[in-house]
């Protein structure tokens, strides 16, 4: 026990005497939880179009008004061809092409059908379908206005009409920062556990001052939880800290316990240190153990959920972020703060770190070795 | 000239002589991109349902039969009341519920009117948006198909035409994208530490006393490294090209000449955090913990920036990744030329310029 002690003491010196790190671990994580936070939104107004009317009818231009006073988009510029509108789409000042051919009007008086068509830059896919939407929902509503106009003179039979109403549940303000919250928390934990541990050993190792805490009688396991616990204490607390942050100046919700949280997260800290520990016994120098950390951070982040939805990926990528602890600890997260779940919804996602942590652990003791070979 | 030429050599052997470091150099690049390629995409497919009808008449069989053979959702369970809802999504399983009031189809063609809900988890509101979005979609069609059945008259048809993109593949996204995130975050890793490790290691002094002056050191750590991210980018573009058949409308050239420059503003970004950091740890994780994120999420990759709030829009600014994604969209899907892309490719120059000039200024001849 006193032999750990002695050894928390000499790591906990190290850390807080190396003065450039200091405000990388405590404050860069808190400032990019600031800032971050606010980006993520599929929230789409201002959508910038142009208008092609070919047809200068008073149906047409009560139709590019409903689009102009409906909130979400924006005029850019009015034309009449087609082919220079879409130079827009290139130069990026435009995202949407309402082409009113000619006779649409007349079309619809005579034939009783007629046609509009929109050219949207479908640059980006998840973008270009919303903006679809938001276009023939408009048209809809013109089209049951422009009828209800003519119910009275002709004898057209009522559309049925199926009433569509939305509500989202957990967050009906669709407020992304309570999404984005907990996701980037989780990221920058992660970041900094596996990141610090990694290092650690593995400069001990290129500077050489390993072998001075090789020849001390200090056994295998002392000496890694004398390197673990200094870290998991500052994930925690930089955990806790952010969860109060985002409590307080973006207002997310904590409906779950705190309790199930920091259970939670003491051992996902586990799992990521363990992880961290593990590259730093394979690799030699700090330069490829940060490759590898870099490798996996990305790896999870990317795959884990936190920006896009892993139902949308495809199958043998949903067994891959199974195996992912970030993906784990952030689906359990927000399960926790913006559903209010409790320890048996998250149950399986402990007992998952508890065996992760321990296999972890035990490669990384497996792998250390005192003597050279 | 000389001198230079034996230093950039020495720099190679440096590197090619760590044959672990390239090999990792080179493998993960490839293997991101194959990975997170196919991984990433926020298409909806097979989103798990559930579905509680209180009318079972026909015309909801038939609304939900089509929503379910649509691709983009798969029934979980059907539900049997209001109160089976919530507890539903507790579990984390499905996400979203739709709710048909009871004697719908009666309704509907009674009254002409009818109500049906639809309820998403929305803890994450992307998806949320989406999935409702996909689903009302669904829903206005089969109501458009009832209305044409009854030929009804005075509709406006609306045609849509998807440009760049007809098949709404979010891959054409995100590759470059990735693109521009994997060559930006491995560039500037790799030449951040270039320096710092010398000092560290204390083989600094060997090249302070050398007369080669600041411009040349800089210039050749970065060299080697510039072939490295070149031979990277080529086979990222070649990936991109074969395996996920993103287009190429522009001209090639100007791709790789890009590519060229991106890498080198990465490199010099490198450069710049490695004469500002004491060590090797703080490079790294100025490198690691300071751009991974912010280049993920303000580089326009994932999130629109166009969506973003003003203040965000003005920081995504600082990003260099946004520049190259922006430029590369551009090239690559759009067929843009050099005259739609030249301010962005000047605001990349500026940027190498910028970084090469604060690492010359920050760079100590000058031991202690």
């Amino acid at each position: 026990m006193r032999t750990i002690l002695f050894l928390l003491r000499k790591e906990f010196l190290q850390i807080f005497r190396n003065k450039s790190m200091l405000p990388l671990i405590f404050i860069m994580p808190l400032v990019q939880l600031l800032i971050l936070s606010n980006a993520a939104t599929y929230e789409i107004r201002n959508i910038t179009f142009n208008v092609v009317d070919l047809d200068q009818s008073r149906f047409s231009r009560e139709l590019v008004s409903d689009f102009i006073n409906n909130g979400y988009f924006k005029l850019n510029n009015v034309g009449f061809s087609l082919e220079n509108s879409e130079e827009d789409f290139k130069l990026n000042t435009a995202r949407l092409i309402v082409h009113i051919p000619k006779y649409f009007e007349k079309d619809f008086l005579s034939n009783g059908k007629t046609k509009v068509q929109f050219v949207i830059n479908a640059e980006n896919s998840a973008d270009a379908g919303i903006i679809y939407n938001y276009a023939s929902s408009i048209t809809r509503m013109f089209n049951a206005d422009v009828i209800a106009e003519f119910q009275n003179t002709s004898t057209s039979k009522a559309l049925p009409l199926i009433n569509i109403e939305y509500s989202n549940w957990y967050n009906p303000l669709l407020n992304y920062k309570t999404y984005m919250v907990p996701g980037i928390l989780v990221v920058l934990v992660s970041l900094i556990g596996m990141f610090l541990t990694g290092m650690n050993v593995v400069k001990e190792k290129e500077i050489g001052t390993i072998e001075q805490l090789n020849v001390t009688p200090i056994k295998k396991r002392h000496f890694i939880i004398g390197k673990l616990l200094p870290f998991w204490f500052i994930g925690i607390t930089e955990l806790a800290v952010g969860i109060v942050t985002g409590i307080i100046v973006f207002n997310i919700p904590l409906l779950g316990s705190p309790f199930v949280i920091l259970l939670l997260a003491s051992v996902y800290m586990f799992v990521v240190l363990g992880i961290g520990l593990f590259i730093s016994t394979v690799t030699n120098t700090q330069q490829q153990a940060m490759f590898i950390a870099w490798f996996f951070l990305v790896l999870f982040i990317l795959m884990g959920g936190i920006f896009t939805p892993i139902e949308s990926m495809p199958e043998w990528a949903q067994i891959i972020a199974y195996f992912n602890p970030v993906a784990q600890f952030n689906r359990a997260l927000r399960m926790i703060m913006l559903k209010g779940s409790g320890l048996p919804d998250v149950l399986p996602a402990l007992y998952f770190f508890v065996v992760y942590a321990a296999v972890m652990m035990s490669l990384a003791v497996w792998r250390y070795r005192k003597t050279e070979n | 000239m000389k001198r230079f030429r034996g230093f950039v050599i020495k720099e190679f052997y440096h590197i090619f002589r760590d044959t672990r470091t390239l090999l990792i150099l080179f493998g993960m690049p490839v293997a991101q991109i194959l990975l997170f390629g196919f991984a990433i995409t926020n298409e909806i497919k097979d989103v798990n349902v559930a579905i509680l009808d209180m009318s079972k008449d026909n015309t909801t069989q038939e609304i939900g039969n089509k929503i379910l053979s649509s691709n983009y959702f798969k029934l979980y369970e059907n539900l049997s009341s209001v109160l089976e809802i919530e507890p539903a999504f507790k579990k984390g399983k499905i996400k979203e519920v739709i709710v048909f009031e009871p004697d719908f189809g009666q309704n509907l063609t009674r009254t002409g009117k009818a109500n049906v809900q639809i309820i998403a988890d929305a803890s994450d509101p992307n998806l949320a948006n989406m999935i409702i979005g996909y689903t009302s979609l669904i829903i206005s069609d089969y109501q458009r198909e009832l209305a044409k059945e009854n030929s009804f008259l005075f509709q406006i048809e609306t045609e849509i035409k998807m440009r760049f993109n007809p098949n709404l593949k979010s891959v054409y996204m995100f590759v470059p994208g990735l693109m521009s995130v994997i060559l930006l975050l491995v560039s500037a890793l790799m030449t951040s530490i270039s320096i710092t490790k010398e000092k560290e290691m204390g083989t600094m002094e060997v090249l302070l006393v050398s007369p080669l002056n600041p411009l040349q050191i800089i210039a050749g750590k970065v060299i080697p490294y510039l072939l490295l991210a070149f031979v990277n980018s080529t086979v990222i573009l070649i990936l991109a090209r074969t395996v996920f058949k993103v287009p190429i409308v522009g001209s090639l050239w100007l791709v790789v000449f890009e590519c060229i420059l991106f890498v080198i503003t990465s490199l010099s970004l490198g450069i710049m955090i490695s004469t500002i950091s004491p060590n090797q740890q703080t490079a790294m994780m100025i490198s690691l913990g300071g751009l991974i994120l912010p280049t993920i999420i303000l580089s326009g990759y994932i999130f629109p920036i166009d969506n973003m709030p003003i203040l965000l829009q003005i920081i995504s600014n600082f990003i260099p990744a946004k520049w190259f994604i922006i430029i590369i969209r551009g090239v690559m899907l759009k067929g843009s030329d050099l005259s739609y892309v030249w301010k962005e490719t000047l605001v990349l120059f500026g940027m190498s310029a910028l970084f090469t000039f604060i690492s010359i200024r920050n760079f100590k001849t000058r031991l202690g």
